[in-house]
């Protein structure tokens, strides 16, 4: 048995990989530049987008500053419906729950809407493990699905993904004939995922939205497929996280409008749906068990730390990864998280481990582009520093600190710095011998990059020069 | 069983110990309205009249590829349906019982089958239906959205299984924004909320492959809102 790479080995030998794939940047890239322009043109449509984010943030600082009060008050609201609530604190318990719940009313098959909590728990797996057939009902998680990956990015699924590849794999899996048009396809995934949708007695969906005030989750789609999910089966499971907590109903009159703009660029998303427990009485369809699972799985651990609470305000519209120039290169696959890009490289650390992820702090250019897209104010790119600040308090390296060490000494000291700027040169000679071999002890860097040639004259001895030359 | 309650509840409540600060400015207006929304300004504009509330409702359908037509009477509205049937080809219309609803029904052409769903309904006879056919809570003239709930549109199915979704309006249900959606809903059903509400902004839709759009992605590849006096 091959030992799964450390995160951070597998996050350098897949950017470099990734990096390398020029036409696959290229159509990134030129995805994300159509998104720019409608983004543009949407956002610009508002009297405010500015005013408008301070108050998209007040109301999430609202829900996740007071997230107790509020998750009583929505277990209260949603339970008096018939809703039934699960509290999970990790993905185990999660897991646990709807297995349990799929054995204990005898399903046989279960359709999903997309959930990016359950490519967080692995659910999936869990579920095929004990022979529940499960399918994917968005058509870039189905695409993801069919091969075997996972999302690219938490909004575009298969965004890396060329239509010829798209119908090569339909070909393979579902048996369809060949074809170049993306209507086509997305007509493929409609007729096959029809059956599912009546056949299925289970459906299992995430949640954009938790409202306190009415007991109720809200889902946000283009495609119909969340509708289909839990208008049909006789059980509806929402996998939820605890911050998505919104105080009041009214306040997604502003959230779900700066969700589309931000997301993809859209005045608002072709389906916001909110639901309020199961089927009620005199009503005529819809599940007769509602449940959601509220997940913590270490968002408390995030919770926990006052600087950088703010990362639970994330709505997922994906604009940080839209807008980043780390993403937009290395792609989203390489990140190795369940959340890819900037916000991804915040909250994972938290979720899974400083140690193991604080490499993707260091994937940044902290051109703080992040920061400016996101919707709901948060620091994006300051908290990147943060966490490369935690991570060395948390665990100093000897050797950085030994640098360090030498260069407050040397910086200390005038005589010893001037004779360091005389011998630059030399070293820089001696360098030359190693350059490109393991031995360069700056090989990190000059394995992309030109080493900066130390002058021969430094700045003070030729003020000093000048000076006299004037006398 | 609730799962870990207790001890969720109690990580969340030690978290929040310390309060965090804030990276926003503080809403600086007060609310004006009772139930929404100091934010509501900082939105695209509406026009405060019911004719520029029509007018952006239609520019804005135009934009989503919803078909949007003003109907004179209930006769007209039936017509255009009929003109629909014929074109498509349509065999079988579902639909549930409203006031709207039965009076543009009474004039449909008798060759039309109505599939009423008011008593339940067969999953595949449903998913067999050329067009849903709805009436709906409010249509939003900012996102060129319609308001449905369970309670108003048939049930939660109706208006998104058949290919072809048609919601009957009148013109007294034109709403300017999504607060103001929101704020009929609180006036009409107090604490009793349908168990379902969505707003539906044109066909259904993805963009999954090379973001691309495509219409009919899963729902409806149309969506038709007849507004009738």
């Amino acid at each position: 048995m091959i030992s799964a790479p450390e995160p951070s080995t597998q996050f350098h030998t897949d950017a470099d990989r990734t990096t390398a794939d020029e036409p696959r940047r290229a159509a990134v890239r030129k995805a994300l530049g159509n998104y720019k322009v409608a983004r543009g043109k949407t956002e610009s449509a508002f009297t405010s987008w500015e005013h408008a984010r301070d108050a998209a943030a007040a109301i999430k600082y609202e829900g996740v500053n007071h997230l107790d009060k509020y998750l009583r008050e929505f277990e209260e609201k949603f339970t008096a419906r018939g809703g039934k609530v699960f509290w999970a604190s990790n993905s185990a318990q999660a897991r646990e729950y709807i297995l349990g719940l799929a054995r204990e009313r005898g399903v046989k098959s279960i359709v999903k809407s997309k959930a990016m909590t359950s490519e967080e728990i692995h659910l999936n797996d869990a579920l095929e493990k004990e022979g529940y057939a499960v399918v994917e009902s968005d058509l870039g998680e189905f695409i993801q699905q069919l091969m075997h990956e996972p999302p690219y990015h938490f909004v575009f699924p298969c965004m890396h993904l060329k239509r010829e590849e798209i119908s090569a794999l339909f070909e393979r899996e579902l048996g369809s004939a060949k074809t170049d048009s993306p209507e086509e396809l997305t007509m493929i995934a409609r007729r096959f995922m029809r059956r599912h949708y009546i056949d299925a007695d289970m459906g299992i969906s995430g949640g954009n939205f938790i409202v306190a005030e009415t007991g109720m989750i809200s889902i946000t789609e283009n495609e119909g497929n969340a509708r289909l999910t839990t208008a049909l089966p006789k059980i509806h499971v929402a996998l939820i996280g605890i911050e998505k907590m919104v105080p009041k109903l009214a306040d997604l009159a502003l959230l779900l409008p700066m969700l589309a703009t931000a997301g993809t660029g859209q005045h608002l998303t072709c389906y916001n749906s909110m639901y309020g427990g199961p089927r009620q009485p005199g009503e005529l369809d819809g599940p007769e068990e509602f449940h959601v699972v509220l997940l913590d799985n270490h968002r408390t651990r995030l919770l926990a730390d006052p600087e950088q609470r703010d990362a639970l305000h994330c709505i997922r519209c994906g604009a940080c990864l839209n807008v980043c120039p780390i993403f937009k290169n290395i792609g989203g696959h390489a990140y190795g998280t369940t959340y890819q890009g900037p916000i991804g490289s915040v909250i994972t650390p938290h979720f899974r481990g400083l140690q193991d992820w604080k490499h993707l702090s260091g994937a940044s250019s902290l051109c703080g582009a992040c920061t400016e897209a996101c919707p709901v104010k948060i620091d994006i790119h300051h908290h990147l520093l943060h966490n490369r600040r935690n991570a060395v308090q948390e665990q100093k390296v000897w050797w950085e600190r030994l640098i360090w060490f030498g260069y407050v000494e040397l910086m200390k000291r005038p005589w010893a710095f001037k004779i360091a700027m005389r011998l630059a040169p030399l070293g820089q000679k001696l360098h030359a011998l190693v350059l490109g071999t393991r031995l360069d002890p700056v090989g990190a860097w000059t394995k992309t990059r030109a080493f900066p040639q130390a002058a021969a004259q430094s700045f003070h001895d030729y003020w000093q020069e000048r000076k006299a030359a004037r006398k | 069983m609730n799962g870990d309650r207790a001890a969720l509840l109690a990580r969340v409540t030690e978290a929040l110990r310390v309060p965090a600060p804030l990276h926003h400015e503080k809403p600086s207006k007060p609310a004006t309205h009772s139930v929404t929304a100091p934010f509501r300004e900082w939105l695209p504009p509406v026009g405060a009249s019911p004719a520029e509330q029509v007018a952006l409702f239609a520019k804005q359908s135009e934009v989503l590829r919803t078909e949007f037509l003003e109907c004179p009477s209930p006769e007209a509205a039936a017509q255009h349906l009929g003109k629909l049937a014929q074109g498509h080809g349509w065999k079988r219309l579902a639909m549930h019982r409203g006031r709207l609803a039965d009076t543009v029904a009474a004039s449909l052409p008798g060759s039309l089958e109505l599939l009423r769903i008011d008593g339940g309904y067969e999953k595949n006879a449903l998913e067999a239906c050329d067009a849903g056919l709805t009436e709906c809570e409010s249509l939003v003239a900012q996102t060129g959205s319609v308001c449905v709930t369970a309670r108003s549109s048939g049930g939660r199915a109706l208006s998104v299984l058949p290919p072809h979704h048609i919601v009957i309006a009148s013109r007294g249900q034109m709403v300017p924004d999504l607060a103001a959606a929101y704020e009929h809903l609180a006036g009409k059903y107090g604490a009793t909320y349908p168990s379902f509400i969505s707003f539906i902004s044109g066909p259904s839709r993805t963009g999954d492959i090379e973001r691309i759009l495509v219409l009919g992605a899963h729902g409806p590849k149309k969506l038709t809102v007849l507004l009738m006096p």
